[in-house]
């Protein structure tokens, strides 16, 4: 038995060194479930830390000794023309304020149209600066380290950018460092968005380093050129960050009816010297919209040219119709006990009413319209605000409004606004108010039914109906 | 106190040995060069496995061949994505291969030192690929052209780097 050892020495000692290797490899490789690969076994983990901790201040000391030269260098170099330099940059501040000026313009535009739009969209609320310090340096493995770690906040899966497209996401922090899966190693994946045709995919890397999408059918067109970003549903990566570029399309032979688009990245992940790690997403829709959400309609109005505000004693209808809010109309009805204060006010034939939002009909009764009474209705839904009932005092009789929704505004926030919905071909309003001069010039008369929505429950929605409705009344209307 | 590490082949064979900074700083210094220097070069060059089959002729001792071939794997394995181990594997066993036909073969020739370097990169390749899919359940996938470029490289590599590193030997 012992000569069976020393003669075959060599040989055990090589099984036993591979059988250590292979339990240590098996012990990561059967982790318990939830588990990341890499991360479990102390042993492992230690190896793992160890060495990137040992070697990391080393790095970093060649790194910055080697900026250290270079930065003086640069230094030096920059400062030759130094002066020439300043005037350009001057004209070139000025030239950039201008644009920022427009920028911010289209920027505070985009972001209202956004919000118009319930868009949620990621916003990166916080980054931190890294610098690549190292590679995998191996083929088989795409991973750079940068020089931020725990101590710095990093945490696992945070995604890295730069400013020309996303880079990776972090797979290992260490205390000093962190180890960046690149988006071209085979291991990875993000989810992605051709610009273009909007069609989504998986992006994964090659053994070659390189980019490319798999899931996406072959009876789709897609064109060279065509720029790729992320779509956000990986939840790693924000929205609408670049990835690349589609340098290739065509049918894959191992995956028959899929296509083989190969991406060129938009970062240089070959040589890459500063990343951004993105410590924090947050989803912000009121960005650039103030304190309180914007409607479309709200800025619809705004743009459009308003109505100057009238003198209440003109607005005196001649025909003796009555003005001001349409709830406010002589309702032939008797007024009720639940009417809002002067929703059954009977105005007589030449009283003028000044216009007043409190008064206003179903709907009106809403902040925007009341801060505006004179402003035009929105939308276009031939809105029964106060202000319309202002502006076709006297004359309105004679042209009901076609789609009358008796809807809120839209800028009305809350059940009315709700109520906003002229998806259904309103009644013709009927001619009858226009024969009949004690029929209120009500702008809701043809949209009061479709106002009784439970939405408007508790407004005045209800005092506005009947007096609205055209429709005859026991009572004989007075004339 | 014997202030080097022995490294001597067989009694019959020329004596190689390297002092401690040596024995440790160069596996080191090739792995920082490795994983540090951003060159793309180097993706193809494989600096721990030229440093291991070096010692691990120089030794012809396979038991220190390849426990070197297993720290300068693990080592480098440290700075992948993968499991521990994969690289490890590998290298001892090219240590262990490198010890044994040290002792065979004349390997102070540059052109056995091509050679063989040309195949050690082979196998260190596929014992890699084989434990990558068969244990780890990888994607590797074989390129032959990218191995036989890679092994091309690095047998070039092995002869110039491999007579810089002679004069690190300390001969009796």
């Amino acid at each position: 038995m012992e000569n069976f050892f020393s003669r075959y020495k060599n040989p055990l000692a090589l099984m036993a060194v591979l059988f250590i290797q292979v339990v240590g490899l098996a012990t990561q490789v059967k982790r318990p479930e939830g588990a990341r690969p890499g991360t479990t076994g102390g042993g492992t983990r230690l190896i793992r830390v160890w060495t990137v901790t040992a070697f990391t201040p080393v790095e970093k000391m060649f790194v910055s000794t080697g900026h250290f030269f270079s930065n003086g260098w640069h230094n030096y170099a920059d400062l030759r023309g130094v002066r020439k330099q300043n005037r350009e940059l001057q004209d070139q501040i000025e030239r950039l304020q201008m644009e920022q000026v427009r920028l911010r313009q289209d920027a505070d535009q985009a972001r209202r149209l956004q919000a118009l739009l319930d868009f949620k969209e990621k916003f990166i609320s916080k980054t931190i600066a890294a610098q690549v310090i190292g590679t995998s340096g191996t083929e088989q493995s795409r991973l750079i380290t940068i020089d931020k770690g725990s101590n710095d906040h990093i945490k696992i899966d945070m995604p890295v950018i730069t400013p020309d497209g996303i880079v990776g996401k972090v797979k290992e922090v260490f205390p000093l460092s962190s180890q960046v899966l690149l988006i071209n190693d085979h291991d990875s994946g993000a989810g992605v968005i051709l610009e273009s045709s909007r069609l989504q995919g998986i992006i994964k890397g090659t053994p070659l380093g390189e980019l490319q999408i798999n899931d996406i059918m072959s009876d789709e067109k897609v064109e060279p050129g065509e720029r790729v970003v992320t779509s956000g549903g990986d939840r790693i990566y924000p929205k609408g960050y670049a990835v690349g570029t589609v340098i290739s399309s065509m049918p894959d032979r191992d995956n028959d009816p899929f296509l083989a688009i190969k991406i060129k990245p938009a970062a240089d992940l070959s040589r890459l010297e500063e990343v951004l790690v993105i410590t924090k997403m947050a989803e912000d829709t009121q960005a650039g919209v103030g304190p309180t959400p914007m409607r479309a309609a709200d800025i619809l109005s705004q743009r459009l040219p308003s109505v100057p505000k009238q003198d209440p004693n003109a607005v005196k209808s001649p025909g003796g119709t009555t003005t001001g809010a349409p709830a406010a109309t002589s309702s032939p009805t008797p007024v009720k006990a639940n009417k809002p204060v002067g929703t059954g006010t009977e105005q007589k034939p030449g009283n003028p009413v000044p216009v007043n939002p409190s008064l206003a009909g179903p709907g009106t009764a809403t902040p925007g319209s009341a801060a505006n009474p004179l402003k035009p209705p929105a939308a276009g839904t031939g809105t029964p605000t106060s202000s319309a009932a202002a502006k076709k005092a006297g004359a309105e009789t004679k042209k009901p409004p076609s789609t009358g929704t008796a809807s809120a505004t839209p800028s009305s926030a809350g059940g009315a606004a709700a109520t906003a919905t002229p998806s259904k071909p309103k009644p013709t309003p009927k001619p009858a108010p226009k024969k009949s001069p004690s029929a209120t010039t009500n702008s809701n008369t043809p949209g009061a039914p479709e106002s009784k929505s439970p939405d408007q429950s508790g407004t005045n929605a209800p005092t506005a109906t009947p007096s609205a409705t055209p429709t005859p009344t026991p009572e004989k209307p007075p004339r | 106190m014997n202030s080097s590490v022995s490294l001597t082949s067989r009694e019959e064979i020329e004596v190689h040995r390297f002092s401690w900074p040596v024995s440790i700083g160069i596996p080191l210094v090739a792995i920082f060069l490795q994983v540090f220097l951003r060159i793309r070069l180097l993706t193809i060059l494989d600096l721990p496995l030229l440093v291991t089959i070096f010692f691990a002729v120089a030794r012809r001792r396979p038991i220190p061949g390849m426990i070197t071939g297993a720290l300068i794997g693990t080592l480098q394995d440290a700075w992948t994505g993968h499991p521990i181990g994969l690289f490890g594997i590998a290298k001892t066993i090219v240590g262990y291969l490198g010890s044994s036909i040290g002792v065979k073969l004349d390997v102070e020739n540059p052109g056995s030192r091509f050679l063989m370097t040309f195949a050690f990169v082979l196998i260190h390749r596929f014992v890699y690929m084989a434990i990558s899919l068969q244990l780890v359940g990888g994607s590797e996938t074989w390129m032959w052209s990218h191995t036989l470029l890679s092994a091309l490289v690095n047998g070039l590599a092995a002869v110039v780097l491999f007579a810089l590193l002679d004069k690190l030997k300390l001969r009796n």
